[in-house]
């Protein structure tokens, strides 16, 4: 009897570059390129159709029954790739990978939600997509409202719902799927702190169970202590497979989580974004350096380099700085201040920068996960990213280090606190 | 302690995920495990479907029956064609009802892949749910304009033919050609948007060349001898005869005719199922 519940070989992933800039071709480009194609053969230019990448490639692993695998690796590393190939969203282009038992896969909550269907019906419809039979969706109907905290609500068109309410519906439905291995990616994004920790306990219920669990994260802490064993990827390889603590510090030491800059290959973009394009976000230090460390007792410059293809009316980019738990600790727009807001109100097309400092003596030590956001406020969202970059916020020099101890808190500000001493103490 | 983890009954969920090449069998064992969701999305389109509008249902029958005034006006008051010895109002909705029904499922399968794009990318099922719910939703909505079918025949005092026995064979086959071109089209469609502004010409052109609004015999007997099957190629031709002249009693031109209407619509699907099995595995990353 086989004890492994997936064993993977040689697997690999290969899109055409640029695959999902030109998302779609149209009927036009094909028929050129089939009337070009005898010019281009002789020209040896068929460079277009061979420019491919791996987006996964040879990575070999298997997972015994009943063990949770965590997944670590950058973005574009090949994490959603391989969790598509496992749950047979997509095909592999190379490799194999046998899957023993049914699998059920939480690429993203909310799969199929419809805006306009209530939030019974959702309950339903979301998990059919997911593969409950309608038996079990109605055996744990009232488990899982209880668990979402919308039962108010339940008979109202979740296009009415709050953003919360919907992700906590949606993840609901998920963390009741009880497929025999869970693929897991990224849920842990979603919501506010208190939900996380409710989505992170019933994670650990699944992985009690002994169900086997792939579990891909940013979330370091949440990897940490749901996982035992941990693999690591970078560009598309399997570098790393270690028990978890030592993938984590080999993850973070080795400089793959972080480097003060993010950039989008054309690749990347998603199509929808357009005119908006994002080419990079960058963590400075005072002196201009692209760092991925920044001390506490010094400002901090966040810089945004994206271009615009068109004309946006009412553009406003933003950042989140969250820490790696999700919390959020603030958010700004670079449009924030009425006057700048009324000097773009539409923003021209062109390739810009737009800049932020953080003052100094702001930030706790510890590390920070920077959200992007390019919007127009009830007309579009352009891009979103909530996990662009991570960087590292180092305390050394900020008040109180004098005493060795970690400090509590989001913000560490640099206060003037004023001590009187009023004589000899009253008799 | 670990054996009791791996039941025996897990063996029959294992599944090799390899690179798939070459033509690839329609699984229905699977699409039959499968059979909840393919009922769960068609009941999404149909509560969809109407929601947020004024009028609601009543879209159904108002639909066909703004399409037949508009219909009796002009190939009727205008170009004076013959209705086949029935109330015209009768001979054209009988006829619409169908049409609607296939051109309906067609397009809305042609584009199914795409509006629900979000789930292609995100989940693991046979792909081919999709649009055939797209198919099965339309159905609904024929039985209600159904209603209004009845009434009118009672209101002209019109009794079904004995062949009436024949109306759900007409239904499978308008049902069968729909699922064909909408495979087609919606494979399609992932990769060359251009279908989609594709589809509405498809459907008015599909219309004009079915007989709705005229007999079928206004084509065939326009045709040199020996060369009326061209027409009946175009399946809906067999199905919209032999639908309305088994409930109003028009004259049918020839059953052998059905035959032909048949084998392209077995055809059609047959190369759809292909094409869309073949173009499936590469549909999450396109679309």
């Amino acid at each position: 009897m086989t004890d492994y519940a997936i064993r993977v070989e040689g697997l690999g992933k290969q899109y055409p570059l640029g695959g999902k800039v030109e998302r779609y071709r149209t009927l036009r480009d094909t028929i050129a390129d089939a009337v070009t194609w005898p010019v281009r053969m002789l020209k040896g230019d068929l460079r277009r159709h061979a420019e491919r990448i791996w987006a996964l490639k040879d990575v070999s692993f298997d997972v015994r029954q009943g063990q949770v695998l965590g997944v670590i690796g950058r973005n574009g590393a090949g994490k959603s790739t391989l969790l598509k190939i496992l749950s047979r969203v997509t095909d592999p282009t190379a490799g194999y990978a046998h899957i023993n038992g049914r699998v059920g896969s939480l690429l993203e909550v909310g799969t199929g939600f419809h805006p306009e269907l209530t939030g019974r019906e959702n309950i339903y419809l979301n998990g059919a997509i997911l593969g409950m039979k309608r038996r079990e969706i109605a055996a744990k109907f009232d488990e899982i409202v209880e668990f979402s905290d919308v039962a108010r609500f339940i008979d109202t068109a979740v296009k009415h719902y709050s953003s919360g309410m919907y992700l906590r519906l949606a993840f609901s439905v998920a963390a009741h799927l009880e497929p025999e291995i869970l693929v897991v990616d990224e849920v842990l994004a979603v919501g506010d702190a208190e939900f996380q920790r409710k989505c992170l306990g019933k994670m650990g219920e699944v992985a009690e169970a002994g169900r086997t669990v792939l579990f891909v994260s940013h979330n370091m802490s949440a990897i940490l202590r749901l996982t035992e064993e941990s693999i690591v990827l970078d560009k598309g390889q399997m570098v790393y497979r270690a028990p978890t603590s030592q993938a984590v510090d080999y993850y973070m030491a080795s400089g793959l989580s972080q480097s003060g800059e993010r950039t989008w290959e054309p690749e990347e973009m998603p199509a929808d974004a357009a005119p908006f394009r994002p080419l990079a976000v960058r963590v400075k230090d005072p002196n201009g350096k692209v760092v991925d460390t920044v001390q506490s007792p010094q400002p901090v410059e966040i810089e945004v380099e994206y271009e615009l293809s068109q004309p946006v009316q009412g553009l406003r980019l933003g950042i989140y700085l969250q820490t790696m738990r999700g919390e959020v600790v603030f958010t700004s727009f670079d449009t924030d201040d009425p006057q700048q807001y009324e000097k773009y109100a539409t923003r021209p097309a062109g390739h810009y920068f737009s800049r932020v400092t953080i003052p100094a003596d702001t930030l706790n030590e510890g590390q920070y996960m920077l959200g992007l956001n390019a919007s127009s406020f009830r007309v579009r969202r352009y891009f979103h990213d909530e996990r662009a970059l991570a960087f590292m916020v180092d305390g050394m020099g900020a008040p109180g280090t004098q005493w060795p101890e970690p400090r509590q808190g989001l913000v560490r500000p640099k206060l003037d606190w004023v001590i009187e001493h009023h004589g000899a103490p009253h008799a | 302690m670990a054996k009791e983890i791996t039941s025996p009954e897990q063996s029959s969920h294992a599944v090799l995920i390899k690179p798939q090449r070459g033509l690839v069998g329609l699984d229905l064992a699977e699409l039959f495990r499968f059979r909840e969701l393919i009922l769960f999305l068609t009941w999404r389109d149909i509560l969809v479907r109407y929601k947020q509008t004024l009028l609601g249902g009543a879209w159904a029958i108002l639909q066909p029956v703004l399409q037949m005034l508009i219909f009796n006006v002009l190939f009727g008051d205008i170009a004076g064609l013959s209705s086949g010895g029935v109330p015209r109002p009768l001979f054209t909705y009988a006829a619409l009802l169908p049409w609607n029904l296939f051109s309906t499922a067609m397009s809305d399968a042609g584009r199914s892949l795409v509006t629900n794009r979000n789930m292609i990318t995100k989940v693991y099922f046979p792909r081919i749910i999709v649009p055939l719910s797209s198919v099965l939703s339309g159905v609904v909505d024929f039985l209600v304009a159904f209603l209004l079918l009845a009434a009118m025949m009672v209101y002209y005092g019109v009794m079904p033919t004995s062949g009436v026995w024949g109306l759900p064979l007409y239904l499978l086959l308008s049902l069968v050609t729909a699922l064909g071109v909408g495979l087609w089209l919606a494979a399609l469609n992932v990769h060359y948007r251009d279908i989609r502004y594709i589809i509405p010409f498809l459907t008015q052109f599909w219309m004009l060349a079915t007989p709705i609004a005229y007999e079928a015999n206004e084509v065939f007997s326009r045709l040199p001898a020996g060369w009326e099957w061209l027409y009946a190629l175009n399946p809906m031709v067999g199905v919209i005869e032999g639908f309305r002249s088994a409930l109003v009693g028009t004259p049918i031109y020839s059953l052998d005719m059905l035959w032909i209407s048949i084998l392209t619509s077995l055809v059609l699907l047959f190369t759809g199922l292909v094409y869309f099995r073949r173009m499936e595995r590469t549909f999450a990353d396109v679309v």
